[in-house]
């Protein structure tokens, strides 16, 4: 699709390219008393995609919802030990601006969950809850957003029917829109394919490659096969910790720990 | 039930599928009865209060000529009715003025005359009453209990004192409505606090604020002390059914503002309530429906046996129709049910009262089910 593929250009062409990086710096993590994540140190570049790998329960996700702080739901639930630096800033930092924090660092959920609105009110609603009234404004950042996320072809007709009316691959791009159209540097995908048949899928990933040109991209995946197609560096947990972080085609074809080769071989059979 | 297959005394060989005889079957049998029963003897009950009160109350609120609504019952006051019988034991059934008429008329004619009263006239103002307290309950109510039950599920951490807290409420729920009634005499009636120039001399205490006082004199019996009062009688009903409400919303939708860089405020403004809401509203119209048929509550803090004005014909004028107190519908029910000495005459202002209000409280369940399908419709996931 080449008409959109230019279009993502001119979302962050105005502003200089920062490159934030995330690093992740001995950090322990623990639900309660339950301690999930033991002394995980990574540095994830900018404009690149890692991929989270590992059996379920592994701590993967967790990591990844300690990156933009969604974990401060969850009662109890702290990181222990360790500190997660965003452009050299701890995010975890007292006088830190979360919601600043989580405009930076964007998030895809698993269960593709638009709001049972519109699907212009869902694109806009980064902006709304922003501030921002002009209208044409916002009209104009739902029409980049959506093209970013290569839906506006498929939605410009019908902006304002129920954004449930999509089908799921249709839905989960309206939420990568929604999610790029706060402008994030980075963006976090927790299993964003889970959900979705092979078709649609392929069409996720083929986007997030896309835009891996403006973001840096976290993923967790189960799918092995995945991560080999889009990620650039792969980080493999097991029980908690991490057991190696390497670039994907190094981790996949010579894995330099056993649990990362049983693991590996175990699930591609 | 079919009772279980014998199987053959001799010693045959027994059908391979035969049921082993025992007594399972007949317990099964007699629970199952026993539970319907049960069921119908509810739905019994239920149909004979309805049909008794239609029956007796239909003609009353009904009439058979146009526009066949009893308009008088509904838009007049109560008053004392008079029957008056002449010598030819023709009887009068009229108003105190019509009672004067007719007695010029009949002159040396008549033999008896009866009044019994409250029960002539119409029930207006224990209608306006009713639903002025009932009004401003809601408001009270909702506005309460919603933002508690949005502290509780959205901002409260979960905590000894938090249980508690749920604890308590829950436990509001189960205390009498008459110590609901002597708690808002206590509260708003005698002690809550008043913004006046002349504080009154039974006042706790009041506190100078240089252009006037605040006093602690109380609201007196007025339509705030009472609507008051019945808000907190539901209070907890509509503080749990408002938290379960919340807590239906997907956790999905509050994560994903909050990752699009919403505030906590913005997301429950935004995305938890608009979806909680048709939940909340059905379940607090339900309990508002009850505040409407709560009599003790009102007893001390609102209502009147009788009151020959309505709330904006007060000296205060308009403005006045919440610091009145009123007739209310439950009050007025119990007085011409309990208060007054018992006759064929004062039945009409019985079942009429109880029809209209039955009426009233089906209205509003109607409405509930009615904004619950509108809020569903467009507010679903």
């Amino acid at each position: 699709m080449p008409a959109t593929l230019e279009k993502p250009a001119a979302i962050n062409g105005s502003k200089p390219p920062t490159h934030l990086t995330v690093k992740i710096d001995g950090v322990d993590f623990a639900y309660g008393a339950r301690q999930v994540l033991f002394d995980v140190t990574m540095d994830i570049a900018a404009r690149e995609i890692t991929a989270f790998i590992g059996p379920s329960g592994c701590g993967k996700s967790t990591l990844l919802r300690c990156i933009n702080r969604i974990n401060d739901l969850i009662e109890n639930a702290a990181i222990t030990k360790g500190r997660i630096t965003l452009g050299g800033v701890d995010i975890n930092h007292r006088d830190l601006d979360v919601i600043a924090l989580r405009r930076k660092v964007g998030m895809v959920f698993q269960k593709y969950n638009p709001f049972p609105r519109s699907i212009f009110e869902n694109v806009a609603y980064g902006l709304e809850v922003a501030g921002e009234k002009d209208k044409k404004r916002i009209t104009e950042v739902v029409e980049e957003s959506l093209r970013a996320a290569t839906l506006w072809d498929e939605v410009k007709d019908r902006l304002h029917e129920s954004a449930l009316g999509l089908s799921g691959g249709q839905q989960q791009r309206l939420c990568i829109a929604r999610t790029l159209s706060v402008k994030p540097e980075v963006v976090l995908m927790d299993e964003p394919c889970a959900a979705l048949d092979p078709i649609a899928t392929a069409r996720i990933e083929e986007l997030i490659v896309q835009l891996k040109k403006q973001y840096t991209i976290v993923i967790v995946t189960h799918n092995m096969e995945q991560a080999v197609r889009v990620s650039d560096r792969t980080a493999f947990f097991y029980l908690g910790k991490l057991m190696e972080f390497n670039d994907t085609m190094k981790l996949f074809t010579a894995p330099e720990k056993p649990e990362t080769e049983r693991y590996l071989s175990g699930r591609m059979g | 039930m079919h009772a279980p297959v014998d199987p053959s005394p001799g010693g045959a060989a027994p059908h391979p599928f035969a049921k082993p005889k025992t007594h399972r079957e007949t317990y099964e049998f007699l629970i199952r009865q026993v539970l319907r029963a049960g069921t119908y003897s509810v739905l019994l009950a239920v149909g004979l209060i309805f049909a008794h009160i239609i029956i007796k109350g239909v003609p009353v609120v009904f009439t058979t000529k146009a526009p066949f609504i009893n308009t008088n019952f509904l838009t007049k006051l109560p008053e004392t009715l008079h029957v008056i019988e002449d010598k030819q034991g023709k009887i009068y059934e009229t108003s105190p003025q019509g009672s004067d008429v007719i007695k010029k008329e009949l002159g040396g004619n008549m033999r008896s005359e009866k009044t019994i009263s409250y029960s002539g006239g119409g029930i207006l103002g224990p209608i306006v009453g009713t639903a002025l307290l009932v009004l401003v309950c809601m408001v009270v109510a909702l506005f309460l209990g919603i933002a508690s039950a949005i502290y509780l599920s959205e901002y409260a951490s979960h905590g000894k004192f938090i249980e508690g807290v749920r604890l308590a409420i829950l436990n509001l729920a189960g205390v009498p409505s008459v110590v609901f009634g002597l708690f808002g005499l206590g509260i708003f009636v005698l002690s809550a606090p008043v913004l006046t120039d002349t504080p009154h001399e039974r006042s706790l205490f009041s506190i100078p604020l240089g252009f006037t006082y605040m006093s602690f004199q109380g609201w007196d019996t007025c339509v705030l002390s009472g609507a008051f009062t019945l808000a907190f009688v539901i209070l907890p009903v509509i503080i749990t059914a408002s938290e379960e409400c919340l807590r239906a919303v997907p956790q999905g939708f509050r994560e994903t503002s909050l990752a699009l860089g919403a505030t906590r405020w913005q997301t429950i403004w935004r995305t938890v309530l608009p979806f909680a809401m048709p939940g909340i509203l059905t379940s607090s119209i339900l309990g508002i429906a009850r505040a409407a048929g709560e009599t003790a509550p009102i007893m001390f803090t609102a209502a009147l046996a009788f009151k020959d004005k309505l709330p904006w014909q007060g000296d205060s004028g308009f403005f006045g129709i919440f610091t009145q107190s009123v007739q209310a519908l439950p009050y007025h029910i119990y007085t011409i049910a309990a208060r007054i000495p018992q006759s064929e005459y004062s039945e009409r202002a019985q079942y009429g009262s109880v029809f209209v209000f039955l009426v009233l409280v089906l209205m509003f369940a109607i409405t509930s089910v009615l904004l619950r399908r509108k809020l569903r419709a467009k507010y679903q996931w």
